[in-house]
Protein backbone atom coordinates (compact mmCIF):
# COMPACT_ATOMS: atom_id res chain seq x y z
CA UNK A 1 0.00 0.00 0.00
CA UNK A 2 2.34 2.64 -1.37
CA UNK A 3 -0.18 6.01 -1.24
CA UNK A 4 2.55 8.20 -2.76
CA UNK A 5 2.74 5.77 -6.02
CA UNK A 6 0.97 7.15 -8.84
CA UNK A 7 -3.32 6.74 -8.14
CA UNK A 8 -5.68 6.08 -10.23
CA UNK A 9 -6.69 9.50 -11.89
CA UNK A 10 -9.72 8.19 -14.16
CA UNK A 11 -13.18 10.47 -12.74
CA UNK A 12 -15.22 7.73 -15.05
CA UNK A 13 -18.54 9.98 -15.66
CA UNK A 14 -17.85 13.71 -16.24
CA UNK A 15 -16.47 14.35 -19.69
CA UNK A 16 -12.80 16.00 -17.76
CA UNK A 17 -11.99 19.54 -19.57
CA UNK A 18 -9.04 18.88 -21.66
CA UNK A 19 -6.49 21.96 -19.97
CA UNK A 20 -7.13 21.74 -16.31
CA UNK A 21 -6.31 24.71 -14.12
CA UNK A 22 -6.44 26.04 -10.59
CA UNK A 23 -2.59 24.29 -9.78
CA UNK A 24 -1.10 25.95 -7.10
CA UNK A 25 2.68 25.22 -5.99
CA UNK A 26 3.31 26.53 -2.85
CA UNK A 27 7.53 26.31 -3.05
CA UNK A 28 9.70 26.63 0.49
CA UNK A 29 6.78 29.09 2.10
CA UNK A 30 7.79 30.17 5.71
CA UNK A 31 5.32 33.22 7.66
CA UNK A 32 6.28 34.63 10.77
CA UNK A 33 4.11 36.64 12.64
CA UNK A 34 5.80 39.93 14.45
CA UNK A 35 9.24 40.64 15.14
CA UNK A 36 12.16 38.65 13.04
CA UNK A 37 13.15 36.82 16.71
CA UNK A 38 10.14 37.03 19.19
CA UNK A 39 7.09 36.50 16.61
CA UNK A 40 5.65 33.20 16.45
CA UNK A 41 6.48 31.30 12.96
CA UNK A 42 3.41 29.83 11.59
CA UNK A 43 4.62 28.00 8.59
CA UNK A 44 8.06 26.58 8.55
CA UNK A 45 9.56 25.88 5.05
CA UNK A 46 6.13 24.50 3.34
CA UNK A 47 6.28 23.03 0.57
CA UNK A 48 3.70 20.70 -1.47
CA UNK A 49 1.57 20.97 -4.97
CA UNK A 50 -2.33 20.91 -5.33
CA UNK A 51 -3.15 19.52 -8.36
CA UNK A 52 -5.43 21.25 -10.65
CA UNK A 53 -8.62 19.67 -11.47
CA UNK A 54 -8.91 17.83 -7.98
CA UNK A 55 -9.70 18.35 -4.57
CA UNK A 56 -6.51 18.40 -2.24
CA UNK A 57 -7.55 18.29 1.47
CA UNK A 58 -5.16 20.13 4.55
CA UNK A 59 -5.45 18.29 8.01
CA UNK A 60 -4.10 20.14 11.22
CA UNK A 61 -4.87 20.91 14.42
CA UNK A 62 -6.47 23.84 15.28
CA UNK A 63 -4.65 26.95 14.83
CA UNK A 64 -1.65 25.07 13.10
CA UNK A 65 -1.11 27.96 10.72
CA UNK A 66 -3.06 26.01 7.57
CA UNK A 67 -5.26 29.08 7.68
CA UNK A 68 -2.51 31.18 6.99
CA UNK A 69 -1.40 29.20 4.25
CA UNK A 70 -4.91 29.91 2.26
CA UNK A 71 -4.87 32.90 3.23
CA UNK A 72 -1.44 33.60 2.06
CA UNK A 73 -2.79 32.20 -1.71
CA UNK A 74 -6.00 34.39 -1.49
CA UNK A 75 -3.91 37.36 -0.85
CA UNK A 76 -5.03 38.56 2.50
CA UNK A 77 -1.73 38.42 4.16
CA UNK A 78 2.06 38.53 3.21
CA UNK A 79 4.94 35.86 3.17
CA UNK A 80 7.72 35.76 5.05
CA UNK A 81 9.84 34.01 2.20
CA UNK A 82 9.17 31.47 -0.51
CA UNK A 83 6.70 32.05 -3.18
CA UNK A 84 3.22 30.21 -4.59
CA UNK A 85 2.27 29.77 -8.10
CA UNK A 86 -0.82 29.41 -9.89
CA UNK A 87 -0.72 27.83 -13.36
CA UNK A 88 2.92 28.39 -13.20
CA UNK A 89 2.16 32.40 -12.53
CA UNK A 90 3.80 33.39 -9.54
CA UNK A 91 1.36 34.71 -6.97
CA UNK A 92 3.82 35.85 -4.42
CA UNK A 93 6.94 35.84 -4.29
CA UNK A 94 10.48 37.11 -3.14
CA UNK A 95 9.50 40.52 -5.06
CA UNK A 96 6.25 40.71 -3.71
CA UNK A 97 4.94 39.07 -0.62
CA UNK A 98 1.67 39.36 -0.47
CA UNK A 99 -0.61 38.39 -3.43
CA UNK A 100 -3.82 40.55 -5.04
CA UNK A 101 -7.08 39.05 -4.48
CA UNK A 102 -8.88 38.52 -7.00
CA UNK A 103 -11.37 35.98 -8.46
CA UNK A 104 -9.31 33.56 -9.84
CA UNK A 105 -9.03 32.33 -6.47
CA UNK A 106 -12.60 32.49 -4.28
CA UNK A 107 -12.50 32.04 -0.45
CA UNK A 108 -15.51 30.28 1.37
CA UNK A 109 -14.80 31.48 5.12
CA UNK A 110 -15.03 29.41 8.03
CA UNK A 111 -18.38 31.14 9.43
CA UNK A 112 -19.97 32.09 5.83
CA UNK A 113 -19.56 35.56 4.42
CA UNK A 114 -22.52 36.32 2.34
CA UNK A 115 -23.39 39.51 2.92
CA UNK A 116 -26.50 39.84 5.13
CA UNK A 117 -28.18 42.99 3.57
CA UNK A 118 -28.06 41.46 0.26
CA UNK A 119 -30.50 38.65 -1.17
CA UNK A 120 -29.17 35.44 -2.01
CA UNK A 121 -29.35 36.09 -5.92
CA UNK A 122 -27.70 39.84 -4.93
CA UNK A 123 -25.13 37.71 -3.08
CA UNK A 124 -24.60 35.33 -6.11
CA UNK A 125 -24.38 37.76 -9.10
CA UNK A 126 -21.66 40.14 -6.86
CA UNK A 127 -18.66 39.30 -8.25
CA UNK A 128 -19.78 39.91 -12.40
CA UNK A 129 -21.75 42.58 -11.54
CA UNK A 130 -19.11 44.13 -9.60
CA UNK A 131 -16.40 43.46 -12.02
CA UNK A 132 -18.17 44.31 -15.04
CA UNK A 133 -17.72 41.04 -16.62
CA UNK A 134 -21.76 40.51 -17.02
CA UNK A 135 -24.50 42.98 -17.46
CA UNK A 136 -27.28 42.71 -14.61
CA UNK A 137 -29.61 41.27 -17.06
CA UNK A 138 -27.24 38.37 -17.72
CA UNK A 139 -25.82 38.21 -14.68
CA UNK A 140 -29.00 37.05 -12.97
CA UNK A 141 -29.66 35.00 -15.78
CA UNK A 142 -26.69 33.15 -15.02
CA UNK A 143 -27.07 32.91 -10.83
CA UNK A 144 -30.81 31.46 -11.57
CA UNK A 145 -29.67 28.76 -13.46
CA UNK A 146 -26.51 28.01 -11.77
CA UNK A 147 -28.56 28.37 -8.70
CA UNK A 148 -30.86 25.93 -10.21
CA UNK A 149 -28.44 23.53 -11.08
CA UNK A 150 -27.43 23.45 -7.20
CA UNK A 151 -30.28 22.64 -5.70
CA UNK A 152 -31.17 26.45 -4.96
CA UNK A 153 -34.60 27.36 -6.88
CA UNK A 154 -36.65 29.21 -4.97
CA UNK A 155 -34.58 30.81 -2.26
CA UNK A 156 -33.03 33.50 -4.88
CA UNK A 157 -34.81 36.62 -3.06
CA UNK A 158 -34.37 35.64 0.00
CA UNK A 159 -31.90 37.30 2.54
CA UNK A 160 -29.17 34.75 3.70
CA UNK A 161 -30.78 35.44 7.20
CA UNK A 162 -33.23 33.44 6.32
CA UNK A 163 -32.05 30.21 5.35
CA UNK A 164 -30.28 27.13 7.07
CA UNK A 165 -26.56 27.57 7.52
CA UNK A 166 -26.17 23.88 5.35
CA UNK A 167 -27.80 26.13 2.57
CA UNK A 168 -26.04 29.45 3.31
CA UNK A 169 -23.18 27.47 2.53
CA UNK A 170 -24.45 26.14 -0.87
CA UNK A 171 -25.52 29.55 -1.89
CA UNK A 172 -21.74 31.00 -1.35
CA UNK A 173 -20.22 28.25 -3.16
CA UNK A 174 -22.12 29.15 -6.09
CA UNK A 175 -21.25 32.83 -5.18
CA UNK A 176 -17.79 31.77 -6.43
CA UNK A 177 -18.19 29.53 -9.10
CA UNK A 178 -20.00 32.41 -10.70
CA UNK A 179 -17.02 33.76 -11.36
CA UNK A 180 -15.13 30.57 -13.02
CA UNK A 181 -12.63 30.28 -10.62
CA UNK A 182 -9.51 28.71 -10.89
CA UNK A 183 -9.42 27.13 -7.19
CA UNK A 184 -11.56 27.22 -4.98
CA UNK A 185 -10.02 28.02 -1.08
CA UNK A 186 -12.41 26.68 1.41
CA UNK A 187 -11.33 27.53 5.01
CA UNK A 188 -13.10 24.76 7.39
CA UNK A 189 -16.58 25.60 6.07
CA UNK A 190 -18.52 22.96 7.26
CA UNK A 191 -17.00 23.28 10.99
CA UNK A 192 -19.91 24.84 12.58
CA UNK A 193 -22.53 22.23 11.14
CA UNK A 194 -24.32 19.47 12.93
CA UNK A 195 -22.88 16.04 11.20
CA UNK A 196 -25.72 15.26 9.83
CA UNK A 197 -25.64 18.08 8.03
CA UNK A 198 -22.28 18.16 7.17
CA UNK A 199 -22.50 14.38 5.59
CA UNK A 200 -24.86 16.18 3.13
CA UNK A 201 -22.92 19.31 2.48
CA UNK A 202 -20.21 16.73 1.88
CA UNK A 203 -21.98 15.41 -0.80
CA UNK A 204 -23.22 18.10 -2.06
CA UNK A 205 -19.94 19.31 -2.69
CA UNK A 206 -18.82 16.79 -4.54
CA UNK A 207 -21.91 17.22 -6.41
CA UNK A 208 -20.91 20.53 -7.40
CA UNK A 209 -16.89 19.19 -8.06
CA UNK A 210 -18.18 16.65 -10.52
CA UNK A 211 -19.95 19.28 -12.36
CA UNK A 212 -17.87 21.70 -12.54
CA UNK A 213 -14.33 20.67 -12.36
CA UNK A 214 -12.81 23.69 -10.39
CA UNK A 215 -9.76 22.34 -8.63
CA UNK A 216 -10.19 22.64 -4.73
CA UNK A 217 -8.08 23.50 -1.64
CA UNK A 218 -10.38 22.74 1.67
CA UNK A 219 -8.57 23.26 5.24
CA UNK A 220 -9.95 20.96 7.95
CA UNK A 221 -9.47 19.39 10.97
CA UNK A 222 -11.80 16.44 10.65
CA UNK A 223 -9.75 13.42 8.84
CA UNK A 224 -12.76 11.79 8.04
CA UNK A 225 -13.86 14.59 5.97
CA UNK A 226 -10.38 14.73 4.84
CA UNK A 227 -9.87 11.38 3.63
CA UNK A 228 -14.19 11.53 1.94
CA UNK A 229 -13.21 14.35 -0.18
CA UNK A 230 -9.58 14.73 -1.18
CA UNK A 231 -8.16 13.51 -3.78
CA UNK A 232 -4.91 14.56 -2.21
CA UNK A 233 -4.58 14.96 1.77
CA UNK A 234 -2.02 16.91 3.00
CA UNK A 235 -1.46 16.07 7.10
CA UNK A 236 0.22 19.34 8.82
CA UNK A 237 2.52 19.30 11.95
CA UNK A 238 1.52 21.31 14.67
CA UNK A 239 2.87 25.27 14.32
CA UNK A 240 5.14 25.73 12.75
CA UNK A 241 2.72 24.43 10.02
CA UNK A 242 5.01 22.04 7.45
CA UNK A 243 3.37 18.93 5.77
CA UNK A 244 4.09 15.68 8.15
CA UNK A 245 2.44 13.20 5.13
CA UNK A 246 1.15 13.62 1.74
CA UNK A 247 -1.37 10.89 0.73
CA UNK A 248 -2.89 10.67 -2.26
CA UNK A 249 -6.32 8.54 -2.05
CA UNK A 250 -6.75 6.05 -4.89
CA UNK A 251 -10.59 5.73 -3.61
CA UNK A 252 -12.72 6.15 -6.78
CA UNK A 253 -14.94 9.24 -7.71
CA UNK A 254 -17.69 9.61 -7.81
CA UNK A 255 -17.64 8.81 -4.10
CA UNK A 256 -21.28 8.99 -2.02
CA UNK A 257 -21.33 8.06 1.61
CA UNK A 258 -20.74 4.03 0.82
CA UNK A 259 -17.15 5.06 1.26
CA UNK A 260 -17.30 5.38 4.67
CA UNK A 261 -17.68 1.63 5.34
CA UNK A 262 -15.45 0.73 2.74
CA UNK A 263 -11.79 -1.45 4.01
CA UNK A 264 -9.99 1.14 1.47
CA UNK A 265 -11.33 3.97 3.53
CA UNK A 266 -10.41 2.38 6.86
CA UNK A 267 -7.03 1.76 6.34
CA UNK A 268 -6.91 4.89 5.07
CA UNK A 269 -7.99 6.03 8.55
CA UNK A 270 -5.86 3.75 10.07
CA UNK A 271 -3.04 4.75 8.55
CA UNK A 272 -3.25 8.33 9.32
CA UNK A 273 -5.04 8.14 12.53
CA UNK A 274 -1.88 8.06 14.27
CA UNK A 275 -0.11 11.14 12.76
CA UNK A 276 -3.32 13.19 13.50
CA UNK A 277 -3.40 12.07 16.75
CA UNK A 278 0.38 13.04 17.75
CA UNK A 279 0.05 15.94 16.34
CA UNK A 280 -2.89 17.38 17.89
CA UNK A 281 -1.36 15.86 21.55
CA UNK A 282 1.50 18.38 20.13
CA UNK A 283 -0.10 21.12 19.95
CA UNK A 284 -2.17 20.48 23.07
CA UNK A 285 0.51 20.38 25.39
CA UNK A 286 2.20 23.15 23.30
CA UNK A 287 -0.62 25.51 24.45
CA UNK A 288 -1.22 24.61 27.95
CA UNK A 289 2.65 25.79 27.70
CA UNK A 290 1.76 28.67 26.55
CA UNK A 291 -0.83 30.07 28.66
CA UNK B 1 -25.88 1.99 -5.98
CA UNK B 2 -25.87 2.24 -9.56
CA UNK B 3 -29.71 3.21 -10.02
CA UNK B 4 -30.34 5.60 -6.97
CA UNK B 5 -27.51 7.59 -7.04
CA UNK B 6 -26.60 8.43 -3.31
CA UNK B 7 -24.72 11.36 -4.38
CA UNK B 8 -28.29 13.38 -5.51
CA UNK B 9 -29.65 14.32 -1.93
CA UNK B 10 -30.78 17.91 -2.81
CA UNK B 11 -33.94 17.69 -2.42
CA UNK B 12 -35.65 20.21 -4.62
CA UNK B 13 -39.47 19.13 -2.51
CA UNK B 14 -38.10 20.35 0.36
CA UNK B 15 -38.53 24.58 1.17
CA UNK B 16 -35.05 25.59 1.52
CA UNK B 17 -35.90 29.07 3.38
CA UNK B 18 -37.53 28.67 7.04
CA UNK B 19 -39.94 31.30 5.89
CA UNK B 20 -43.37 30.69 4.51
CA UNK B 21 -44.22 32.53 1.59
CA UNK B 22 -47.34 33.63 3.24
CA UNK B 23 -45.07 36.12 5.08
CA UNK B 24 -43.19 37.18 2.16
CA UNK B 25 -45.64 37.86 -0.56
CA UNK B 26 -47.87 40.19 1.45
CA UNK B 27 -48.23 43.87 1.07
CA UNK B 28 -46.54 45.89 4.17
CA UNK B 29 -49.87 47.48 4.96
CA UNK B 30 -51.68 43.54 5.53
CA UNK B 31 -48.27 42.98 7.47
CA UNK B 32 -48.71 45.90 9.53
CA UNK B 33 -52.45 45.02 10.29
CA UNK B 34 -51.55 41.88 11.08
CA UNK B 35 -48.69 42.91 13.40
CA UNK B 36 -51.06 45.44 15.03
CA UNK B 37 -53.77 42.04 15.49
CA UNK B 38 -50.95 39.95 17.29
CA UNK B 39 -49.70 42.92 19.25
CA UNK B 40 -53.69 43.54 20.56
CA UNK B 41 -54.07 39.93 21.40
CA UNK B 42 -50.71 39.63 23.34
CA UNK B 43 -50.45 40.69 27.33
CA UNK B 44 -48.49 43.59 25.96
CA UNK B 45 -51.14 46.47 25.52
CA UNK B 46 -52.86 45.75 28.84
CA UNK B 47 -49.22 46.61 30.35
CA UNK B 48 -48.56 48.82 29.39
CA UNK B 49 -51.93 50.66 30.50
CA UNK B 50 -51.84 49.43 33.34
CA UNK B 51 -48.13 50.80 34.04
CA UNK B 52 -49.99 53.98 32.82
CA UNK B 53 -52.46 53.57 35.22
CA UNK B 54 -50.19 52.98 38.18
CA UNK B 55 -47.94 55.92 37.58
CA UNK B 56 -50.81 58.38 37.13
CA UNK B 57 -52.70 56.66 40.28
CA UNK B 58 -49.53 57.89 42.09
CA UNK B 59 -49.87 61.19 40.89
CA UNK B 60 -53.13 61.83 41.17
CA UNK B 61 -53.43 60.74 44.74
CA UNK B 62 -49.71 62.05 45.85
CA UNK B 63 -51.08 65.26 44.79
CA UNK B 64 -54.68 65.77 44.97
CA UNK B 65 -56.01 62.95 47.91
CA UNK B 66 -52.63 63.04 49.87
CA UNK B 67 -51.33 66.03 49.33
CA UNK B 68 -47.85 65.13 50.21
CA UNK B 69 -45.63 67.80 51.59
CA UNK B 70 -43.21 67.66 48.38
CA UNK B 71 -45.75 67.72 46.12
CA UNK B 72 -47.86 70.61 47.50
CA UNK B 73 -46.85 73.14 44.90
CA UNK B 74 -47.34 70.61 42.00
CA UNK B 75 -50.51 70.50 39.68
CA UNK B 76 -52.44 67.41 40.30
CA UNK B 77 -53.50 65.71 36.89
CA UNK B 78 -56.99 66.80 36.73
CA UNK B 79 -56.12 69.90 36.63
CA UNK B 80 -53.66 69.32 34.00
CA UNK B 81 -55.72 67.55 32.04
CA UNK B 82 -58.46 70.29 32.13
CA UNK B 83 -56.42 72.77 31.57
CA UNK B 84 -54.46 70.89 28.17
CA UNK B 85 -58.04 70.15 26.65
CA UNK B 86 -59.41 73.90 27.76
CA UNK B 87 -61.12 75.95 24.91
CA UNK B 88 -60.82 78.93 27.35
CA UNK B 89 -57.31 77.70 29.18
CA UNK B 90 -56.52 79.82 32.57
CA UNK B 91 -52.85 80.49 31.51
CA UNK B 92 -53.26 80.78 27.93
CA UNK B 93 -51.74 77.01 26.15
CA UNK B 94 -54.50 74.08 25.18
CA UNK B 95 -54.59 71.84 22.47
CA UNK B 96 -57.40 74.56 20.92
CA UNK B 97 -54.87 77.77 21.09
CA UNK B 98 -52.81 78.32 18.02
CA UNK B 99 -49.86 78.86 20.12
CA UNK B 100 -49.77 74.91 21.34
CA UNK B 101 -49.04 74.21 17.30
CA UNK B 102 -46.91 76.90 16.96
CA UNK B 103 -44.50 76.02 20.04
CA UNK B 104 -44.52 72.55 18.69
CA UNK B 105 -43.99 73.25 15.01
CA UNK B 106 -41.12 75.54 16.16
CA UNK B 107 -39.45 72.94 18.13
CA UNK B 108 -40.00 70.48 15.84
CA UNK B 109 -38.65 72.52 12.81
CA UNK B 110 -35.24 73.51 15.15
CA UNK B 111 -35.17 69.66 15.90
CA UNK B 112 -35.56 68.99 12.17
CA UNK B 113 -32.54 71.31 10.68
CA UNK B 114 -30.91 70.07 13.47
CA UNK B 115 -30.86 66.59 12.71
CA UNK B 116 -30.51 66.71 9.12
CA UNK B 117 -27.47 68.49 9.55
CA UNK B 118 -25.88 66.29 11.85
CA UNK B 119 -26.84 63.21 9.94
CA UNK B 120 -25.81 64.62 6.73
CA UNK B 121 -22.09 65.38 8.24
CA UNK B 122 -22.16 62.93 11.03
CA UNK B 123 -22.62 60.11 9.21
CA UNK B 124 -19.95 60.26 6.41
CA UNK B 125 -17.72 61.43 8.81
CA UNK B 126 -17.95 58.45 10.40
CA UNK B 127 -17.75 56.35 7.89
CA UNK B 128 -14.32 57.50 7.19
CA UNK B 129 -13.13 57.74 10.49
CA UNK B 130 -14.01 53.87 10.28
CA UNK B 131 -12.75 53.56 7.19
CA UNK B 132 -9.40 55.07 6.86
CA UNK B 133 -6.75 54.57 9.61
CA UNK B 134 -4.87 57.81 8.79
CA UNK B 135 -7.95 59.94 8.80
CA UNK B 136 -8.95 58.71 11.82
CA UNK B 137 -5.46 59.20 13.17
CA UNK B 138 -6.09 63.14 12.42
CA UNK B 139 -9.62 63.29 13.21
CA UNK B 140 -10.38 61.32 15.99
CA UNK B 141 -8.46 63.24 18.52
CA UNK B 142 -9.94 66.51 18.12
CA UNK B 143 -13.10 64.55 17.88
CA UNK B 144 -12.54 62.88 21.45
CA UNK B 145 -11.94 66.21 22.85
CA UNK B 146 -14.92 68.27 22.15
CA UNK B 147 -17.19 65.01 22.43
CA UNK B 148 -17.40 65.31 26.11
CA UNK B 149 -17.93 68.90 25.97
CA UNK B 150 -21.89 69.37 26.86
CA UNK B 151 -23.94 71.31 24.81
CA UNK B 152 -24.64 73.79 27.29
CA UNK B 153 -21.13 74.85 27.88
CA UNK B 154 -21.35 75.51 24.35
CA UNK B 155 -24.04 78.18 24.81
CA UNK B 156 -22.34 81.11 25.22
CA UNK B 157 -20.20 80.68 22.47
CA UNK B 158 -22.99 79.88 20.72
CA UNK B 159 -24.40 83.00 21.34
CA UNK B 160 -21.39 84.85 20.71
CA UNK B 161 -20.56 83.20 17.01
CA UNK B 162 -24.03 82.91 15.82
CA UNK B 163 -26.60 86.15 15.06
CA UNK B 164 -29.62 85.73 16.43
CA UNK B 165 -31.51 83.63 18.34
CA UNK B 166 -32.65 80.75 15.82
CA UNK B 167 -28.87 79.46 14.98
CA UNK B 168 -27.28 79.52 18.50
CA UNK B 169 -30.30 76.99 19.17
CA UNK B 170 -30.02 74.82 15.78
CA UNK B 171 -26.72 74.80 16.64
CA UNK B 172 -26.53 73.54 20.43
CA UNK B 173 -28.85 71.02 18.87
CA UNK B 174 -26.75 69.62 16.03
CA UNK B 175 -23.81 69.02 18.70
CA UNK B 176 -25.15 66.86 20.45
CA UNK B 177 -27.14 65.00 17.71
CA UNK B 178 -23.82 65.20 15.38
CA UNK B 179 -21.20 63.17 17.90
CA UNK B 180 -23.69 60.50 19.04
CA UNK B 181 -24.21 59.53 14.68
CA UNK B 182 -20.79 60.23 14.12
CA UNK B 183 -19.27 58.33 16.98
CA UNK B 184 -21.78 55.46 16.23
CA UNK B 185 -21.37 55.14 12.83
CA UNK B 186 -17.36 54.97 12.88
CA UNK B 187 -18.07 52.00 15.75
CA UNK B 188 -20.04 50.39 13.16
CA UNK B 189 -17.23 50.61 10.42
CA UNK B 190 -15.22 49.20 12.94
CA UNK B 191 -17.61 46.28 14.00
CA UNK B 192 -17.87 45.20 10.08
CA UNK B 193 -16.70 41.12 9.81
CA UNK B 194 -13.38 40.84 8.03
CA UNK B 195 -14.28 38.37 6.48
CA UNK B 196 -17.10 40.52 4.01
CA UNK B 197 -14.35 42.77 3.12
CA UNK B 198 -12.35 39.83 2.30
CA UNK B 199 -15.33 38.16 0.47
CA UNK B 200 -15.71 41.58 -1.41
CA UNK B 201 -12.20 41.77 -2.44
CA UNK B 202 -11.99 38.09 -3.66
CA UNK B 203 -15.15 38.85 -5.81
CA UNK B 204 -13.39 41.66 -7.44
CA UNK B 205 -14.46 44.56 -6.22
CA UNK B 206 -12.83 47.58 -6.18
CA UNK B 207 -11.98 49.75 -2.97
CA UNK B 208 -14.66 52.04 -3.74
CA UNK B 209 -17.22 49.58 -4.48
CA UNK B 210 -16.49 47.67 -0.94
CA UNK B 211 -17.21 50.95 0.45
CA UNK B 212 -20.56 51.29 -1.05
CA UNK B 213 -21.60 47.83 -1.26
CA UNK B 214 -20.13 46.47 2.20
CA UNK B 215 -19.04 49.09 4.42
CA UNK B 216 -21.99 51.40 4.32
CA UNK B 217 -24.74 48.50 4.43
CA UNK B 218 -22.74 46.56 6.80
CA UNK B 219 -23.25 49.78 9.06
CA UNK B 220 -25.97 50.52 8.82
CA UNK B 221 -27.63 49.04 12.00
CA UNK B 222 -25.28 50.99 13.84
CA UNK B 223 -25.74 54.10 11.63
CA UNK B 224 -29.50 53.90 13.16
CA UNK B 225 -28.75 52.94 16.29
CA UNK B 226 -26.69 56.06 16.35
CA UNK B 227 -29.24 58.05 14.85
CA UNK B 228 -32.08 56.93 17.51
CA UNK B 229 -29.89 58.20 20.22
CA UNK B 230 -28.99 61.18 18.19
CA UNK B 231 -32.49 62.60 17.99
CA UNK B 232 -32.91 61.35 21.32
CA UNK B 233 -29.60 63.97 23.01
CA UNK B 234 -31.55 66.63 20.06
CA UNK B 235 -34.25 67.31 22.41
CA UNK B 236 -32.33 67.66 25.20
CA UNK B 237 -30.16 70.10 24.34
CA UNK B 238 -32.95 71.77 22.53
CA UNK B 239 -34.74 72.57 25.22
CA UNK B 240 -31.26 73.40 27.31
CA UNK B 241 -31.21 76.19 24.06
CA UNK B 242 -34.64 77.30 23.80
CA UNK B 243 -34.39 77.52 28.24
CA UNK B 244 -31.53 79.88 27.13
CA UNK B 245 -32.83 81.68 24.33
CA UNK B 246 -35.79 82.04 22.43
CA UNK B 247 -39.60 83.14 22.18
CA UNK B 248 -41.21 79.78 20.86
CA UNK B 249 -40.41 76.13 21.37
CA UNK B 250 -41.68 73.62 24.54
CA UNK B 251 -38.23 74.29 26.43
CA UNK B 252 -38.67 78.03 26.43
CA UNK B 253 -42.94 77.48 27.36
CA UNK B 254 -41.88 75.39 29.90
CA UNK B 255 -39.26 77.94 31.37
CA UNK B 256 -41.48 80.95 30.91
CA UNK B 257 -44.63 79.26 32.34
CA UNK B 258 -41.91 78.77 35.25
CA UNK B 259 -41.17 82.37 35.89
CA UNK B 260 -44.63 83.16 35.21
CA UNK B 261 -45.85 80.77 37.50
CA UNK B 262 -47.98 79.18 35.56
CA UNK B 263 -47.41 75.12 36.83
CA UNK B 264 -49.79 73.41 35.00
CA UNK B 265 -48.22 74.59 31.61
CA UNK B 266 -45.20 73.50 32.42
CA UNK B 267 -46.31 70.27 32.54
CA UNK B 268 -48.24 70.57 29.59
CA UNK B 269 -44.98 71.26 28.04
CA UNK B 270 -43.63 68.45 29.48
CA UNK B 271 -45.55 65.65 28.65
CA UNK B 272 -45.82 67.12 24.97
CA UNK B 273 -42.52 67.10 24.77
CA UNK B 274 -42.69 63.34 25.78
CA UNK B 275 -45.23 62.39 22.84
CA UNK B 276 -43.38 64.51 20.55
CA UNK B 277 -39.98 62.92 20.92
CA UNK B 278 -41.34 59.62 21.34
CA UNK B 279 -42.67 60.08 17.68
CA UNK B 280 -39.62 61.57 16.05
CA UNK B 281 -37.44 58.30 17.27
CA UNK B 282 -40.22 56.13 16.20
CA UNK B 283 -40.39 57.43 12.62
CA UNK B 284 -36.70 56.86 12.66
CA UNK B 285 -37.10 53.19 13.72
CA UNK B 286 -39.21 53.32 10.82
CA UNK B 287 -36.96 54.79 8.12
CA UNK B 288 -34.04 52.15 9.94
CA UNK B 289 -36.22 48.90 9.42
CA UNK B 290 -37.54 50.49 5.65
CA UNK B 291 -33.80 50.53 4.92
CA UNK B 292 -32.75 47.24 6.54
CA UNK B 293 -35.35 44.87 5.72
CA UNK B 294 -32.87 42.06 5.73
CA UNK B 295 -32.50 42.80 9.53
CA UNK B 296 -36.27 42.66 10.23
CA UNK B 297 -36.67 39.50 8.25
CA UNK B 298 -33.64 37.78 10.08
CA UNK B 299 -35.13 39.06 13.61
CA UNK B 300 -38.66 37.63 12.71
CA UNK B 301 -37.57 34.35 12.51
CA UNK B 302 -35.49 34.60 15.57
CA UNK B 303 -39.09 34.75 17.65
CA UNK B 304 -38.49 38.50 18.14
CA UNK B 305 -42.04 39.48 18.11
Amino acid sequence: MSVQSAPTRSHAPAPAPTARKGGVRIVDVVKRYGANDVGILAVDHCTFEVPPGEITVVVGPSGCGKTTLLNAIAGFHSLSSGSIYLDDEMLCGPRRLKAQPGPDRIVVFQNGALFPWKTNIENVTFGPIMQGRLSRAEAYDKARSMMADAGLRGIENNYPGEISSGVRRRVEIVRALMNDPKILLLDEPYRALDSLTKSVMHEALLEIFYKNRVTIFFITHDLEEAIFLGHRVVIMTTRPCRPKKILDIDIPHPRDYSVLTTRRFREFMDETAAAVHEEAIKAFTAGEKER
Amino acid sequence: MTEVSPVRVTNNNVPLALTDDTVRNVSPLTLAIHRFSLWLKSPRPYLMLIGFALFIGFWYLSVEVWKLPRFSEMPGPTEVVREWFSRDPTYGLSVFTPEYYLHIWVSTRRIAIAFFLATIIGVPLGLFLGWSIRFKQYVFPVFELLRPVPPLAWVPLAIVMFKGSETPIIFLTFLASFFATALNTMLGVESIDVSYIRAANCLGASRWQVFRHVIVPGAMPFIFTGLQISVGVAWFSLVAGEMVSGQYGLGYVINTSYTMVRYPTIVIGMITLGIVGYVTSAAVRLVGDYLMQWRIRELALGGDR
